[in-house]
């Protein structure tokens, strides 16, 4: 450890620039999982919303999609939440090698 | 065949025209035959930082547009033989910047030049787009700020996936980060991100650290780009930059305050 690293290891817990580096850890880590997210989820998402209209008045941000790695395996998770049921909620999962 | 080497950021005023121009006339010094063309369509500027704005004649655009030749709009260095400036347009639209376009320009130069240095306009636009979608390397200038750091990350997501080399499955984009407007003393005081910092989040191999330096506007306000004035810290790293960038092992410098601050500092000097 250098003496540089000595007096920077003194510095408060806190400082600004750690606060900078975790708030970027987490953001950039957030922005990085989208943008791996393929170009159709968005229509994916509006129109299974219209199909499940046709059967279920369901809220326009009821329905959420998304894409996870999982190993080797992507899963596409499915979230629809349904008005005023005992069970609020239905979840799908559809897996793919 | 030519190298094409987009100097990149997302972020504007992080120092890309700076580096276009030092890292070019690096590599013309060097002895490579080097071109470095302005993408900033619209708002020219590199032809300052290089200290050719009154030999402009024709432009980028008008060689894309068939007005001129490439051999008429280049303009050769005064300093370097070997180094050639292509000026963006200052008042055409960006309408004439097509993929078409920019390939075949790109080509000509090829045949002619070893190296192309593309300084991109800030932004995911046209052209920051075009700027890099032919590279083969990318300088991704970055300042050790969060705005300019989560931009640049944004920017290697666009680097991976919609380029040449990516659409076409071949090795992608050589990326390389770019740390610049350092200062280690701010740094020490715990005001500014570090370069550890910045590396670990982007993951990302250092191609070097240009401190903040007065020396930067100086060149600028003379037309000169910073790297020949090898006195100066800014200079200095940006021919280390130049020579790593060639290959050469050379140990980072002005990441850490002077020892002069240091033992100032011990000593209360
Ligand atoms: N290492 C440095 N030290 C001090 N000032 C710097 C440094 N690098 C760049 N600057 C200053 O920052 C400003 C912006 O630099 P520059 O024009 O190179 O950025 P840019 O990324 O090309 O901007 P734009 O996105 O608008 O094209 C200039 O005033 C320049 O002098
Ligand atoms: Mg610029």
């Amino acid at each position: 450890m250098g003496l540089l690293d000595y007096f920077r290891s003194r510095s408060p817990a806190t400082t600004s620039a750690s606060v900078a580096k975790e708030r970027l850890q987490i953001l950039v880590a957030h922005e990085r999982a989208q943008r791996n997210k393929p170009d159709y989820l968005p229509k994916l998402q509006r129109e299974l919303l219209e199909v499940v209209r046709k059967y279920v008045q369901v809220a326009e941000d009821a329905i959420t999609v998304t894409m996870e790695e999982d190993g080797d395996r992507e899963i596409l998770e499915l979230n629809i939440i349904l008005p005023d049921e005992p069970d609020p909620k239905v979840k799908t999962k559809a897996r793919r090698r | 065949m030519a190298r094409i080497i987009v100097v990149t950021s997302g972020k504007g005023g992080v120092g890309k025209t700076t580096t276009s121009a030092a890292f070019a006339m690096g590599l013309a010094m060097k002895g490579y035959r080097t071109a470095v063309i302005d993408f900033d369509v619209g708002l020219r500027n590199l032809d300052l930082v290089m200290g050719c704005e009154r030999r402009v004649v024709y432009d980028f655009v008008n060689v894309l547009n068939g007005e001129a030749t490439l051999h008429q709009a280049l303009i050769r260095d005064k300093r370097r033989d070997n180094l050639f400036i292509l000026p963006a347009s200052q008042t055409r639209d960006k309408e004439s910047l097509t993929k078409e376009g920019v390939e075949r320009v790109l080509n000509e130069l090829a045949e002619t030049h070893e190296y192309i240095v593309c300084d991109s306009p800030a932004g995911i636009e046209k052209g920051a787009t075009l700027a890099m979608y032919f590279a083969d390397d990318a300088l991704v200038v970055t300042n050790p700020e969060v705005s300019s750091v989560r931009d640049s990350d944004r920017m290697l997501g666009i680097l991976a996936s919609k380029s040449r080399r990516a659409e076409l499955g071949v090795e992608p984009i050589k990326e390389y980060l770019l740390l610049t407007r350092y200062s280690p003393e701010r740094v020490r005081l715990g005001e500014m991100l570090s370069v550890e910092d910045v590396q670990e989040i982007l993951s990302m191999h250092l191609l070097g650290v240009i401190p903040e330096s007065k020396s930067v506007l100086g060149a600028s306000n003379a037309g000169t780009p910073v790297i020949l004035d090898e006195k100066s810290d800014a200079g200095q790293a940006y021919g280390d930059i130049v020579r790593r960038y060639l290959g050469e092992q050379v140990p980072h410098r002005f990441v850490e305050e002077n020892k002069k601050g240091l033992l100032k500092r011990l000593f209360g000097g």
